[in-house]
């Protein structure tokens, strides 16, 4: 196992390398020019041309990339055009807003998910499974934006249980920073349970029709112990899958959420980034996604391991 | 059985959760009273002078200080400047520091640092280089008294130093001013009423400032740029809050006290909210619309295809689609401001004819064949992509042969700059917006420049256009002025530099239950004798 993972580990440099590569070129040849948003509509070109020299975007586009590749050797993300501050300082003033949603949502999707799943397959075929299908279809299929303005609206602005936006800081106290992920949580969290819900009813049915289930069913054993320790331990490798792919997913696909409820994580941070053409942040940022998606990976491969013993690498 | 026992058990251990996590709410603080303004943009930059970025304009006057500033009527007054003299032949300006002037870090403020900062604005700035092309020396008397010494009576002096906008003449410290005008400051020292609390600084998120407890206020009335700046609240968070829907929900739910630029679909609900008030910002309309033609190439390099695309443009249509309520907007076919002293609406027959027929048959008469024509259509600007989606149906009904090349903002901004042929990265037109305190007079107005390859982009090129705003630059009297300016008006007519699609103003919202004291000022929304209460 040891030798597996370092053998994984190593194999993420080159996956780097080419998001590396990738994401540079993608980046210098979309159009946009830093330069001329900073220089203003009273820019003259040689104004523009000037603020491109001060940022090293005159150089031919490989010295750039040399540049770039060499700081990032050095653990050097590079310094944001706009703010003039390190591209890693702005990464973790956002990383805690977005760990806390990623944590809050996965709370959310996964203690109603797989409850719903389980109880669908179990009853398959009666109202049990046709109404935990019905909310997961509405999961899916209710945008995340108007499932955050439904939400606001409620809890905030009638009711004013929640507030309507903005993250608390854990330093500010727990209880306040779960009151600012509440309803975030809630409008995420429902996309990621109907998608968790449906793969472990899918998941579970097919185990169910197992004929280990049905010799522990009629050795006599109590339907919740074969419910939760025979078959949705043997059910549990692609409900895993998802909810890594989800993990994943979260930590760079909640602009939407981040937007409606502004709350200031990384992916507002790229959204911002992109729209200003702030090269250095977007860089940055893509790097880390790519190797927190390799990780994630590397993570759900190794718990096979432990869920199925037939698993071995 | 079992079943409800385990439910009992699992509600009564969840509320023993939830009561633990109310043992470690956060006990609040000595209450302080924190003004949360929801602004239109992020501080992104720290240095007012580096980019024309409106929001960078308003770090700028929080922290730092100017020499004059404007009042309600745009007329300058001192700031800084305490005292102040003009030689008889206006070309010597003798200007002393008012008493009590300090840095957020103590020491005085001095005339080494007004003398580099006006060096480095004077670099960077349309109205500084306009000025600081006829001055010939900035002399130090002493630490408090220095001299601004003109070639010419360039008659714009006090205006340029009083400016609002973008890229104001603020004072920084010597050692900050002397960095080179294409650097960042990144430093945030200066001698405002507010300090920047730096470490708080979330760029994309949240900027804070505490006052500045050293800060002499004059002793005059607030009253736009100009009089005491008088802070009344600890501290002012200015948040970046992306979703229109979000900022105003969070105004009415009490979470922000002050939104900037609240959308003008919101604005509605937003009067009709008990506790909220909507405001105007200023006497002067904040914006302006401009179809900008690319005078280097055909069709647009001929003056009578430019003055047929006049005919193209009924500004209701664009003043509807962006604002709605014709309360916030104008129609104006002046090339100044509309409701400023210099406005002028000579030839407003011609510019204001909406006929799409006209248009199409003196475009033809005019020698165009019908070759595309390349519109860099913005789609992610909220009054840039609806104002360039009415003129392309404006053209094609006209039925002139459009090529819409439908961009971000970023690109369009990059693209703009080619000098290129439109089929090789050029372009032949795009529409933009800019703010109304930029046209206050044409002189100050750089879209109307025509000086060829110094001009904006676009490039007009035109002698007699630059030779009349560099005399209204040297005026003496209104009276002379304003007939240089309708003179401006009529050539600008015949050249065509833009075309503008109106005027509009940007209210703000506050909630009025809670804030009082509200300055409006044009050009840039101020945070200084506001009270809150808690």
């Amino acid at each position: 196992m040891t030798a597996y993972i370092v053998r994984r580990l190593f194999a993420t440099i080159p996956v780097m390398a080419v998001v590396a590569v990738f994401v540079f070129l993608l980046l210098r040849l979309a159009p946009g020019d830093p330069a001329a948003l900073i220089a203003g509509d009273d820019a003259t070109s040689a104004d523009i041309e000037a603020i491109r020299m001060r940022l090293g975007l005159n150089l031919p586009i490989w010295t750039q990339f040399v540049i770039w590749l060499s700081n990032i050797a050095q653990g050097d993300l590079g310094v944001s055009i706009f703010s003039n501050l390190p591209v890693t300082t702005l990464i973790a003033q956002r990383l805690e807003p977005t760990l806390m949603l990623m944590v809050a949502t996965l709370f959310v999707a996964v203690t109603l998910a797989i409850p719903l799943g389980v109880c669908a397959a179990w009853k398959a075929r009666t109202w049990i499974d046709r109404l935990a299908m019905v909310i997961s279809v509405l999961g899916f299929a209710v945008p995340v934006f108007l499932a955050g303005y439904v939400l606001i609206y409620v809890f905030s602005i009638q009711l004013r249980w929640l507030p309507v936006q903005g993250y608390t800081s854990l330093d500010n106290g727990l209880w306040a920073c779960i009151r600012s992920l509440i309803l975030p949580a809630i409008a995420l969290g429902t996309t990621y349970m109907a998608l968790i819900a449906r793969i472990t009813r899918a998941s579970m049915l097919d185990v169910l029709s197992q004929d280990y289930i049905r010799t522990a069913n009629s050795k006599g054993l109590a339907t919740k112990r074969v419910l939760l320790l025979h078959a949705l331990k043997n059910a549990a490798v692609p409900i895993v899958t998802v909810i890594g792919i989800g993990i994943a997913l979260l930590i760079s696909g909640v602009v939407i959420t981040e937007t409606v409820f502004n709350i200031p994580g990384l992916g507002r941070l790229t959204v911002d980034a992109v729209l200003k053409r702030d090269y250095p942040i977007v860089q940055g940022l893509i790097l880390v996604f790519a190797a927190t998606k390799v990780l994630i990976n590397l993570m759900i491969d190794i718990s096979y391991a432990f869920l199925d013993p037939r698993i071995r690498y | 059985m079992g079943n409800s026992i385990s439910l009992r058990t699992l509600l009564m251990g969840t509320a023993a959760v939830l009561i633990g996590l109310g043992a470690f709410t956060a006990t609040p603080a000595k209450a302080e009273t924190v003004l949360r303004a929801s602004m239109h943009a992020d501080v992104r930059t720290l240095d007012p002078h580096w980019t024309t970025q409106t929001i960078a304009g308003i770090h700028g006057i929080m922290i730092y200080d100017t020499l004059f500033g404007i009042d309600d009527d745009l007329v300058p007054h001192p700031q800084m400047v305490g005292d102040y003299t003009i030689s008889d032949d206006r070309k010597l300006y003798t200007m002393t520091l008012r008493d009590g002037l300090k840095w957020h870090d103590g020491t005085p403020v001095t005339t080494d640092d007004v003398i580099a900062s006006l060096k480095r604005w004077g670099a960077k700035d349309q109205a500084g280089r306009a000025m600081m092309g006829y001055v010939t020396a900035l002399e130090k008397v002493d630490a408090k008294t220095f001299k601004i010494v003109l070639s010419e009576p360039y008659g714009l002096v006090l205006d340029s130093l009083g400016k609002t906008g973008t890229m104001v003449p603020v004072i920084m410290r010597e050692k900050d001013a002397k960095t080179e005008g294409n650097n960042q400051v990144t430093e945030a020292v200066g001698s405002g009423p507010f300090m920047m609390l730096k470490d708080q600084w979330v760029p994309g998120s949240k900027t804070v400032y505490a006052k500045n407890p050293n800060y002499v206020p004059r002793k005059e009335k607030a009253e736009g740029l100009s009089g005491g700046k008088v802070v009344k609240v600890d501290k002012v968070e200015l948040l970046w809050i992306a979703d229109s829907q979000t900022k105003m929900q969070a105004l009415i739910a009490g979470e922000i006290d002050f939104l900037e630029q609240p959308s003008t679909d919101f604005i509605p609900i937003l009067e009709s909210t008990p506790g909220i008030k909507v405001m105007n910002t200023g006497k002067v309309d904040s914006h302006w619309g401009t179809i900008r033609l690319n005078h280097l190439h055909p069709p647009f390099d001929k003056p009578a295809v430019r003055q047929a695309m006049y005919h193209l443009v009924n500004q209701e249509d664009f003043l509807q689609t962006i604002v709605g309520d014709e309360k916030y907007y104008k129609v104006c076919h002046s090339y100044i401001t509309c409701g400023t002293p210099y406005a002028d609406e000579t030839g407003k027959d011609v510019i204001g004819k909406y006929d799409l027929k006209l248009a199409a048959q003196k475009m033809k008469a005019a020698g165009y064949n019908n070759e595309p024509i390349y519109v860099l259509a913005a789609t992610d600007h909220h009054t840039i992509t609806p104002a360039s989606q009415v003129l392309l149906t404006a053209m094609r009904e006209a039925g002139l042969n459009v090529n819409a090349v439908s961009l971000d903002w970023s690109s369009v901004v990059a693209r703009r700059t080619k000098k290129e042929k439109p089929e090789d990265g050029g372009w032949n037109l795009f529409v933009t917006t800019s703010s109304g305190v930029s046209a206050l007079n044409p002189a100050l107005n750089t879209w109307l420049g025509a000086g060829c390859d110094k001009a904006n982009i676009g490039w007009p090129c035109d002698e007699e256009m630059d030779k009349l705003r560099a005399q209204f630059a040297f005026a003496k009297t209104e009276d002379e002025r304003k007939a240089l300016a309708k003179k401006i008006q009529v050539k600008a007519t015949e050249l065509v530099p833009y075309i503008s699609f109106g005027q509009w103003t940007q209210p703000l919202a506050y909630r009025s239950d809670k804030l009082s004291g509200i300055v409006p000022v044009t050009g840039l929304p101020v945070f200084w004798n506001i009270e809150k209460k808690n």
